[in-house]
């Protein structure tokens, strides 16, 4: 009868730790770690030990299948608890903005150069297709986008329409709406990457060829330089920001396409991270463009005060993802 | 010139749902992924409670802009196009950034979210994995919405969407480790979470006293008769304890055990589980294993 009773010895010893360790497990769940006693956290640890030692002998020595499932969900519980447990929320925020998000965005440099030269281009031509033959501007811009600034309106109502009064009670609506609406598109170009990228790249090239367009029913009643101004308020941000959710969807794609070394999963899953703390900093970019959009371009109508706010913007941006998060870098 | 090695081929996953983590301190865990039918149930519970939220929240602003003063109703329409943003992006992420790692559909399904190579789960893994909801779930749904109230929805437009939105749909069924495209990019899966009860110790015999006596003792080729397997499905027997099952298993191993007593079932059952689990475990001391039944190892030993 020794075996039995060595059994039956094992589970008596060790089920207090067990409980204790369940105990710990609910409350850490249910609260914050910090309202933990010192006395919990020590124990946490030593607990969880024990606990997947009992398991390791439970497997070799005992053919209770109840107790081996038992002390299989309980480690695997506090296996969880402990490894995958979050940081601070504060501390997240300030290594997001400290190093996370400017050594992401430099990390997907190539594709950002790749999606910003897309978009520089796809808007210069588009720009020559409609100043050559005007029936293009149809197929760049849909008629309810372009609310009247077709190739045919007059000067005046184009100079209305980006010096004119605001309509004052509406402009949080507006800010509100334009950050919302660039977003979402932005979260979905992002996502698109997953399709190799491709369909991203033609959304870029949508929005390039839709301001070039934009360009073409300008330039020719002078007001090309007014129209860059009133764009470029908020554009060096929005525009900046559609840039880099574009290059993190060309990033996934990409990856997904082109693994390289690594699994194609190991990749998609490295680039997708990457990814998505770019996007979490392109969603604050939009926010701050959708600002400048719905209440600084609407107070401010000098073209050069325009431009010198924009012109700020882009200088911040650079200076920021070139530098910033270089001290202590890996 | 070093010829670029080829790529090791990792081994297939199993066909099955269950698979293992090994924890720092070397010691393999099983999981067992949440299933494809649980995964839609808790996305099903998460859509109605954004339904819920989203309605609630809409009929709340419309009562308070006809009921207050005319010029707060611009702040309740900024109220609701943030919130409406935030609801549709940010549901998934804060409850699966949160301490349980998971929605309160995935709660209630009893699933979490994990990393795939077992470490801590990241606030940017999180958030890759749910913006991918974006063309999985929102674009097709509102294409198939447009389509329809423009009356667009022609043959082509209507396929192609529905296509796009089963293809990603389906994506979980048609891979081994249930991940949707989401989880491909995040480098996570999803597992069941599992809390069990420790049930009792079944060596403490609970029959009668005078019932126990009746049990002449078990013979070596009576504990011979069965394995670890049978073991098991004994325990569960016992751990059920219904009586008819108790009078139908112990007839069954009284058959094969050549035994012609009757009656005190219980207290049968409950000998023979400690005697043979008894005799089965100082085997596996001996690192004998005997699984089931027809495993003759340790039959002859």
């Amino acid at each position: 009868m020794t075996v039995t009773f060595a059994t039956r010895h094992f589970r008596a010893e060790r089920e207090a730790d067990w409980a204790r360790l369940e105990e710990l497990l609910g409350k850490l769940e249910a609260k914050s770690p910090r309202r933990l006693s010192d006395e919990d956290l020590v124990d946490l640890p030593r607990l969880y030990r024990a606990t997947l030692s009992s398991l390791s002998i439970a497997r070799a020595t005992s053919l209770d299948a109840s107790l081996v499932g038992y002390l299989e969900a309980l480690s695997t519980r506090a296996y969880f608890a402990l490894y995958s447990a979050r940081e601070p929320w504060l501390r997240q925020v300030k290594a997001f903005f400290t190093t996370l998000w400017p050594r992401s965005v430099r990390a997907i440099a190539p594709e950002l150069l790749l999606a910003t030269a897309l978009l520089i281009l796809s808007a210069v031509a588009s720009y020559h297709l409609v100043r050559t033959d005007p029936a293009w501007y149809s197929a760049m811009i849909s008629p309810e986008m372009a609310s009247g600034r077709d190739m045919n309106a007059s000067a005046a109502t184009l100079r209305e329409s980006i010096y004119g009064e605001p309509n004052e009670s509406g402009l949080e609506i507006f800010a509100t709406f334009l950050f919302t609406h660039n977003s979402q598109v932005s979260i979905m170009a992002f996502a698109l990457g997953f399709l190799f990228g491709i369909p991203t790249i033609i959304l870029a090239v949508q929005n390039g060829a839709l301001a070039g367009a934009m360009f073409a029913a300008f330039v020719p009643h002078g007001l090309g330089w007014g129209f860059f101004a009133w764009l470029m308020i908020h554009g060096t941000t929005e525009i900046g920001a559609i840039a880099i959710a574009t290059a993190a969807g060309m990033h996934i794609g990409r990856a997904v396409a082109f693994p390289g070394e690594r699994t194609r999963m190991a990749a998609a899953a490295d680039a997708g991270t990457r990814g998505a703390i770019v996007m979490i900093g392109v969603i604050l970019m939009l926010l701050i463009a959708g600002l400048l959009e719905g209440f600084a371009r609407q107070l401010v109508t000098d073209d050069s005060a325009r431009l010198a706010i924009g012109g700020t913007m882009l200088a911040l941006w650079t200076l920021y993802f070139t530098f910033g998060g270089r001290r202590g870098a890996a | 010139m070093a010829r670029r090695e080829r790529k090791a081929r990792k081994p297939r996953a199993p066909r099955t749902l269950d698979r293992q983590l090994v924890t720092p301190e070397g010691v393999p865990l099983n999981l067992r992924l949440g299933s494809a039918g649980a995964r839609a149930s808790a996305f099903l519970i998460d859509a109605i409670i954004m339904l819920a939220v989203l309605i609630g929240a809409s009929l709340l602003i419309l009562a308070l802009v006809s009921g207050g003063p005319s010029g707060a109703s611009s702040l309740y329409a900024v109220v609701w196009l943030l919130g409406f943003f935030l609801l549709r992006n940010f549901y998934f992420v804060l409850f699966e950034a949160g301490r349980r790692a998971a929605t309160p559909g995935k709660r209630l399904m009893k699933l979490r979210v994990v990393s795939r190579s077992g470490a801590r789960l990241t606030g940017a893994a999180v958030m890759a994995r749910n913006l991918m909801r974006e063309i999985e779930v929102f674009l097709p749904l509102f294409f198939l919405l447009f389509a329809f109230a423009e009356g667009m929805a022609t043959a082509w437009t209507a396929t192609l969407a529905l296509g796009w939105a089963l293809i990603l749909l389906f994506l979980p069924v048609f891979n081994r480790d249930r991940l949707r495209a989401g989880d491909l990019i995040a480098g996570t899966w999803v597992v069941e979470r599992e809390v069990r009860k420790l049930g009792e110790d079944l060596l403490i015999q609970t029959a009668h006293e005078k019932d126990m006596a009746r049990i002449a003792p078990f013979t070596a080729a009576e504990l011979d008769a069965y394995g670890a397997f049978e073991l098991q499905r004994l325990e569960d027997v016992l751990r059920r304890n219904d009586r008819s099952d108790l009078f139908a298993v112990s007839t069954a191993i009284r058959r094969k055990l050549g035994r012609t007593d009757e009656g005190a079932d219980l207290a049968f059952l409950e000998a023979y589980y400690a005697a043979l689990r008894h005799h089965l475990e100082r085997k596996l001391l001996f690192g004998q294993r005997k699984r089931d039944k027809y495993d003759q190892i340790s039959a002859n030993s």
